[in-house]
């Protein structure tokens, strides 16, 4: 066990799969002598060389397009959009071709491609370096879509992402990246659990409140402020936002029948929208309460000064649990 | 503005266009090499990379043109008879993609986009599986590695940069293939193609830029993409170019050979503006009279690229009967396996609507696939069914 910070273990987990697999070639802009503008990937141009890391020009589409013709080569790119709010020019790549390939070509074509995105927001800054663009994604047959929560999942996750044939996005929580946990790079990835499962963070018996990547942190300190007021939260990392891992969802909305969801993301059409339609559907004898969402507003991302208006926060996530639980509230007394 | 010297028949009349100039191109004028009325003119550096086509080779080009104007035409009549749901027709553009075509090897890996059947052909595709995706019976009808063609690309423009990145393979892994993008006129107005330009001239990766300027996009003439020649644009991405006769099948190929050549030997990408016309409308859905003039498409029909080949062939005493009639039967041959290949062609099976979405297995999927099986299975014998809906 190593203490390290998430961007270092993101970093650690591309050196091993650099190492690993000579096919494996990391691509984007500044990612070379710079670092990368988080330094995730500190150090891996000097000692892997240009031609596995690859500083490209600026233009996103470019470097999905491209990644599509390595991988058709038989690479297996990792492509960093430096920003959320930059992956919208690579858009058409990524849904037209990234995520249709294996399937136009009826499996002849495999696009094992790692595509990471340092994601959402809570660290002061300026237009389109906070957004929360996973749902775009979700909604898009052929992609995985993944979030990392820790260091460890940080580490174990990149290089299940960079192994799997399928196409994944994954999103780092940009806040979390100088957060520090241990990580065992000794892990198998064999015995490691699986890159589309949730874990449950911390058992409780009451309601589920289920998070992923920046607000995993939050969603367990919601959990340990509840209990001191006798509330037990189950709290679930999802992890895998596509496919979602029902089972474990399941499991725990039927044992707790109550169903909190949050995500920095705005409300309408988003991952807490299919999350409580599908429980809804899979367990609705077991619901006692219907689905809570606690998320971002549906407004652009809002200028740093208001951002934190925008990200749900403990007291936001409690103000939710307590409607599931249907006790006093800051929307009690309002019909629906 | 934009103008083009091809329409009136010039063999090295430049346009505007050819004033931006640059040490780096290799020219800007339009290359020809055989005259609309089929003479052989000369040219002091494209004939070096033809000098070897004999007459033997020569007959074949012609019947390889013959041939895909043949499989397009027979493609146009299955879409008019209802068996193909739509067609994107390549006549006169036989030239472009054969003489483009034939000057590649077979380890050279082909980015097409959905025009470039003729090139499909070449390749080796099977015929009924050029016509697949037109049919509704896939969304691409080939293996791209069994003939290393990429299956065609809708996106305009989008297979630039794949064939790009590919070469960037192919030069990481120290090969001496070539990665060669076909694309039209209009492609080059989206960002994708700049982009592909962009990492192509960063990387100096071994990619060709085949354009065939067929001067339609769907409706919008070329000069509604650009001011400049198309081949002058490559210039300011730090790339050579050449401007030939895409008409011209002798030009087309000793273009892509010098193209290919320089690739292969990592001379770095070249940009190849073929210059053509498109004869016939975008898709067999639209209906080019409401926005081409007729004198425009009999100005280019003088200039056929079929025709022109047939009168040098004659001109060098090579169109013997015997050879006319073995082209026809060819012609006759392709033509026949395609209606069959077409006609006999598998019906897919509604499960298979599930298949290969993901490399591995997915949870989401599994479930509305055992879903909609149990759903199927509903109603029973399918037979049955059928008789049943009769019966209402």
């Amino acid at each position: 066990m190593t203490q390290m910070t998430f961007a270092r273990a993101i970093n650690s987990g591309l050196r091993k799969s650099l190492e690993n697999d000579p096919k494996v070639i990391l691509m984007g802009e500044d990612i070379g002598a710079l670092g990368g503008v988080f330094r995730v990937t500190d150090g891996l141009q000097k000692d892997f060389g240009k031609h596995r890391v690859v500083d490209t020009p600026l233009a996103e589409s470019g470097i999905i397009g491209t990644a599509v013709g390595l991988a058709y080569r038989g690479y297996r790119p990792v492509v960093e959009i430096q920003f959320d709010g930059f992956i919208y020019p690579a858009f058409d790549q990524i849904v037209s071709q990234v995520a249709k390939m294996h399937y136009r070509t009826q499996g002849a074509v495999k696009m094992p491609i790692t595509i990471r995105v340092p994601f959402g927001g809570g660290i002061g800054s300026p237009e389109h370096h906070s957004e929360s663009p996973e749902a775009y994604f979700t909604h898009t047959s052929g992609l995985r879509v993944v979030s990392v929560s820790n260091p460890q999942d940080a580490y174990t996750m990149i290089q299940q992402a960079i192994a799997s044939d399928d196409p994944v996005l994954y999103f780092e929580p940009k806040r979390r990246y100088h957060d520090k946990g241990e990580v065992d790079e000794s892990q198998d990835l064999g015995t490691a659990l699986p890159l589309d499962k949730a874990r449950v963070v911390t058992e409780g018996k009451d309601v589920t409140l289920v998070a992923y990547g920046p607000l995993v942190k939050t969603a367990r300190d919601a959990a340990l402020a509840a209990a001191d007021e006798g509330i037990s939260i189950e709290v679930i990392d999802l992890r895998s936002l596509a496919p979602v891992d029902f089972a474990t969802l399941e499991a725990s909305v039927r044992k707790t029948g109550r169903l909190v969801i949050t995500h920095e993301a705005g409300q309408s059409g988003g991952v807490g929208a299919e999350l409580a339609a599908s429980i809804t559907e899979r367990c609705f004898y077991h619901l006692e309460a219907a689905p809570v969402r606690v998320t971002g507003f549906d407004v652009p991302y809002p200028y740093s000064k208001l951002e934190m208006h925008h990200l749900p926060g403990l007291d936001r996530i409690l103000d939710g649990v307590d409607r599931a639980l249907g006790r006093p509230n800051s929307l009690s007394g309002l019909e629906g | 503005m934009f103008t083009d010297d091809a329409g009136k028949g010039g063999a090295a009349a430049g346009g505007p266009g050819n004033s931006a100039g640059s040490n780096r191109r290799t020219g800007g004028d339009l290359v020809q090499l055989i005259t609309p009325a089929g003479e052989r003119v000369s040219h002091p550096e494209f004939d070096l990379w033809v000098q070897d086509v004999s007459d033997e080779q020569l007959c074949s080009l012609y019947q390889d043109m013959v041939v895909i104007r043949r499989i397009d035409t027979e493609a146009t009549a299955l879409q008019r008879q209802g068996e193909l749901a739509l067609w994107p027709p390549l006549l006169g553009q036989e030239a472009s993609q054969i003489g483009s075509a034939r000057a590649l090897r077979d380890d050279d890996f082909v980015f097409p986009s959905y025009r470039d059947n003729g090139v499909a052909y070449v390749r080796g595709v099977n015929l009924a599986d050029i016509v697949k995706a037109w049919r509704g019976n896939a969304l691409a009808g080939w293996d791209p590695y069994t003939v290393n063609v990429a299956t065609q690309q809708i996106i305009i423009g989008s297979q630039t940069l794949h064939a790009t990145g590919y070469a960037m393979g192919i030069q990481n892994d120290g090969a001496d293939s070539v990665a060669v993008a076909y694309f039209g006129d209009g492609a080059t107005s989206e960002g994708d193609v700049s982009e592909a330009m962009v990492f192509a001239a960063s990387f100096q990766a071994p990619v060709v830029f085949f354009c065939q300027n067929n001067h339609w996009a769907i409706s919008e003439p070329v000069m509604l993409q650009s001011h400049i020649q198309l081949a002058d644009r490559a210039a300011g991405f730090g790339i050579p170019s050449m401007r030939v006769d895409g008409n011209d099948v002798l030009a087309v190929m000793a273009a892509t050979r010098i193209a290919i050549d320089r690739a292969r030997h990592g001379g770095g990408p070249t940009f190849i503006e073929a210059v053509t016309y498109r004869m016939g409308p975008h898709t067999t859905a639209d209906d080019p009279t409401r926005y081409r003039d007729a004198n425009e498409l009999e100005d280019w029909a003088a200039k056929d690229p079929i025709a022109r080949v047939k009168s040098l062939l004659e001109r060098k005493g090579l169109l013997t009967g015997e050879l006319e009639a073995a082209v026809a039967a060819k012609a006759d041959a392709v033509a026949k396996e395609l209606r069959a290949g077409t006609i006999n062609m598998p019906e897919p099976q509604p499960l298979d609507i599930f298949k290969n979405v993901y490399s591995t297995p997915n949870s989401w999927l599994d479930r509305q696939q055992d879903h909609y099986s149990r759903y199927l299975a509903s109603f029973g014998d399918p037979a049955e069914a059928a008789s049943e809906e009769g019966a209402r």
